[in-house]
């Protein structure tokens, strides 16, 4: 179990570490990067339409000669916020819901997974674009709308979880030492939930970004003239059969190394809290 | 005081056979009642009953005339056959030992237990170690009885006998009552005060 260190190199906790650090100041980096950004720096330019990768526009620029390097970072921020936001509430509320319906049982249970149930069999979109609208659209009607939607799957994974380890010797023999069942639930079962629990928290977030773009492609999300990754995409359909392929090419890009790096989060994390692996 | 089972009965589901039937024993402080017998006769699920984890068909388990708590800690510990199914495979070990009181070093020091075994999770120790961990942890001073269900079968003969010398100091010392579930007959004879056959029982 005690891998030895070959001597050269830096063992696996540190690696581990490296590229937690990486990812994290990539993600944060560009997060505050667009916060902070100048709006002026994606401003409309007419006199440089459609202008193919340069220097002076590393990502080219679109039909209204805004600069898509800048109105790709931006719209990323925008979208990481959006998607971290909305995917964080979702998951927190299907880890509550997941442990307090197995631990509990009986018609909590029951009640739970009605609700699951519910919010499963309709369609999302539907319910997306009415909580939305309902909201008044914008950033919080798609942040509210997201994470009130997304957490029902999620739910029924952490409780087939929970029921995987609740009837376990060492949770019942903690019951016998006089501990409370939200104490085992906090102490014992929590630390065994979190593996599927960042797993299904990484796969939620790039779910909420393509719902975030799709509710705004059909017009009750974001405000057309506020970037975000989902409408570059959706623009950018309109121009990829005419040639003009950096439009979806770069935003993609990002996109895709955005979710890939928050999935090494995950994963690194999960390899420092496994007691297989922890100590290698 | 006294641990004591009152015409009890059990069985696993309702068409399935009885395990136990009409049981009557009792287990006096400072008594090591061994309870030995071939496989499947039920030893386990006795030790899981008198202990509060299985609820007996009819009958009852009382102490000192009360039924056990439901709640809070429980004055029955019971000590596995299993130690690496009874901790959290997702703990450290010092968080484990401290689980049900804080184990004093004359205690850790008694069972052997090293310093440097604190920091490591359960998957890095062995049996034997983690079976000292399992033992230390519930000898609190509020545990009255201890259920011992094959604690030691795993072992070797080594490790078995320093475990046994060091529980049977503590539960003299402590006036515990033991109930001793083993199939190693010299075992039961060396450590236990009185023996049940539990085939005479069960037929």
């Amino acid at each position: 179990m005690l891998r030895r260190s070959n001597g050269k190199g830096w063992n696996g906790r540190s690696r581990v570490f490296i590229l937690l650090i990486v990812a994290t100041v990539y993600l944060v980096g560009i997060f505050v990067w667009g916060i902070t950004m100048n709006p002026v720096k994606y401003g409309v330019n007419y006199s440089e339409k459609l202008v193919s990768p340069c220097i002076k526009h590393l990502f080219g620029t679109d039909f209204m000669g805004r600069d898509m390097f800048y109105r790709s970072i931006k719209g990323l921020s925008n979208s990481i916020r959006i998607g971290l936001i909305a995917s964080v509430i979702s998951s927190i509320v299907a880890l509550i819901l997941g442990i307090v319906a197995a631990i509990w049982g009986g018609w909590i249970d029951k009640v739970i997974n009605w609700c699951v149930d519910l919010c499963m069999g309709l369609p999302h979109l539907v319910l997306l674009i009415l909580i939305s609208f309902m909201m008044g659209k914008g950033v919080r009607g798609i942040t509210v709308a997201v994470a009130l939607t997304h957490w029902p799957s999620l739910t029924r994974i952490v409780r087939a979880e929970v029921m995987q380890v609740r009837n376990s010797q060492y949770v019942q023999a903690a019951y016998k030492m006089g501990k409370t069942k939200v104490q085992v639930a906090v102490t014992h079962i929590l630390p065994h939930v979190l593996p599927a629990y960042l797993i299904g928290l990484v796969l939620l977030f790039p779910h909420a970004i393509m719902h975030e773009s799709a509710v705004t492609f059909l017009g009750f999300g974001l405000p057309a003239e506020m970037p975000a990754i989902g409408v570059i995409l959706a623009e950018s359909m309109n121009y990829i059969v005419t040639g003009k392929w950096w439009l979806a090419f770069f935003p993609g890009i990002l996109l895709l190394m955005a979710v890939l790096l928050f999935d090494g989060i995950g994963e690194s994390l999960k390899k420092l809290w496994n007691p297989g692996s922890g100590n290698e | 005081m006294q641990l004591k089972a009152e015409n009890v009965s059990f069985q696993y589901g309702e068409n399935m056979p009885w395990i136990l039937k009409d049981i009557n024993f009792a287990v006096e402080s400072g008594e090591r009642v061994g309870i030995i017998g071939p496989s499947g006769y039920g030893k386990s699920t006795l030790s899981k009953i008198m202990a509060g984890y299985y609820k007996p068909t009819s009958g009852k388990i009382t102490l000192d005339g009360e039924s056990l708590p439901q709640k809070g800690f429980c004055p029955v510990q019971m000590i596995f056959q299993h130690p690496e199914l009874s901790v959290n495979p997702r703990w450290k070990m010092e968080k484990i030992l401290n689980e049900c009181w804080k184990v004093d070093e004359d205690t850790k020091h008694a069972f052997g237990i090293e310093k440097d075994w604190m920091g490591r999770w359960p998957n890095e120790l062995s049996g034997g170690e983690l079976q000292r961990f399992c033992i230390a942890r519930v000898l609190s001073p509020e545990t009255k009885f201890l259920i011992c269900d094959e604690i030691t079968t795993m072992l070797d003969v080594i490790t078995q006998a320093q475990i046994w010398k060091v529980l049977l100091e503590v539960s003299d010392k402590s006036n515990l009552g033991m109930l001793v579930v083993t199939h190693n007959m010299a075992l039961a004879e060396k450590v236990c005060t009185r023996m049940i056959d539990i085939t005479k029982w069960n037929k």
